[in-house]
């Protein structure tokens, strides 16, 4: 039992390692070189306000340039209540048995 | 590639990870749910403080509104029809 | 949960919540927040309440044909936005190519189609949450 634990916590410790060298590799935080500010996130940044008129930038992209997103995103919460209801309410109408 | 240097916003990081990691191992260790569920609540609300710091009020509300009332609500209305302890 | 502190804490906060998440979904384009956001915070209002005062208070603030009704018609009411785009001739939920009117930017009435949408969204995540609780609740232990 000793032996096993003591395997284990090696094992968190080689993963824990292996995931840091990964997260060493990223890029700083919030600098202006970084490959995500590429010219994608830059035609969002200066033409939300004239596309889609509003301030707030995270509602321009979700509502009006990601909007079949977001539509989908309505269907999947729909059929998630659905299959709660469909699962959860037929001992009830089978007529009270369980 | 720039140097590195710390502003005060990465020590406030710092410290809010720090008490991340803490809740995250007590949810290990706890055996009554309805009391890891609390701690879970914590987590949460050290990770909107994290949103907060990073400029994202938009995660930040929705990680208070999901993370913190939502999941505890939905332990305590689970643990009316179940077991309590692990 | 039938603490006599609680219930009155609860009577006294949850109409703000309630409130502070319709104006997250109302002003969800012009200030932080948004229609996901606020919803959940509606709809929270409501299971804290139900919550708190028992299944049945909470159904009669909230009854189940309100909830059908918003439940089966959000993702409807999404559609038919989308409509507006086709009808006026562009692709199919156009905002800025349909010819709407954008508005002033930071007035609660601009951004054209997108208040509308976020409207719908919001009232449908609300009513989602709601009636997932609802169901786990009436289950019996």
């Amino acid at each position: 039992m000793r032996l096993r634990n003591l395997l284990f916590l090696l094992m968190a410790l080689l993963a824990a390692y292996v995931i840091l060298i990964a997260v060493a590799e990223l890029p700083p935080y919030g600098m202006p070189d970084n490959p995500v500010h590429n010219q994608v996130s830059e035609r969002y940044i200066t033409g939300a306000l004239e596309d889609a008129g509003v301030l707030n930038m995270v509602t321009a992209i979700v509502l009006d340039y990601r909007a079949y997103d977001t539509m989908f995103e309505t269907i999947v919460l729909f059929t998630a209540a659905l299959a709660v209801v469909v699962t959860l309410k037929t001992a009830e109408r089978k007529g009270g048995g369980k | 590639m720039s140097i590195l240097y710390f502003t005060a916003t990465d020590y406030r990081i710092m410290v809010l990870l720090l008490i991340l990691v803490a809740a995250s191992l007590a949810l290990y260790f706890i055996k009554d749910l309805l009391h890891a569920v609390i701690v879970y609540g914590a987590y949460s609300l050290t990770m909107a403080l994290i949103w907060l710091q990073m400029n994202t009020p938009d995660l930040a509300i929705t990680e208070a509104a999901a993370g913190i009332c939502m999941t505890v609500l939905m332990m305590v209305v689970i643990f009316r029809t179940s077991r309590r302890e692990e | 949960m039938r603490d006599f502190i609680l219930k009155r804490v609860a009577a006294l906060i949850l109409p703000f919540i309630c409130m502070y998440g319709l104006y997250v979904i109302f002003h969800g384009h012009v200030s932080p927040g948004g229609s996901f956001a606020g919803g959940i915070i509606v709809g929270l209002s409501f299971i804290a309440f139900a919550t708190i005062y028992g299944l049945e208070k909470g159904r009669a603030k909230l009854p189940e044909t309100v909830l059908n009704w918003t439940e089966s018609y959000g993702t409807l009411w999404y559609g038919i936005m989308g409509m507006v785009g086709i009808v006026k001739g562009a692709p199919f939920l156009a905002n800025k190519l349909a010819g709407v009117s954008l508005g002033a930017p930071g007035a609660l009435s601009s951004g054209g189609l997108i208040s509308l949408i976020g409207l719908g969204v919001g009232i449908r995540v609300a009513s989602t949450m709601v009636t997932l609780f609802f169901t786990m609740m009436e289950e019996e232990p």
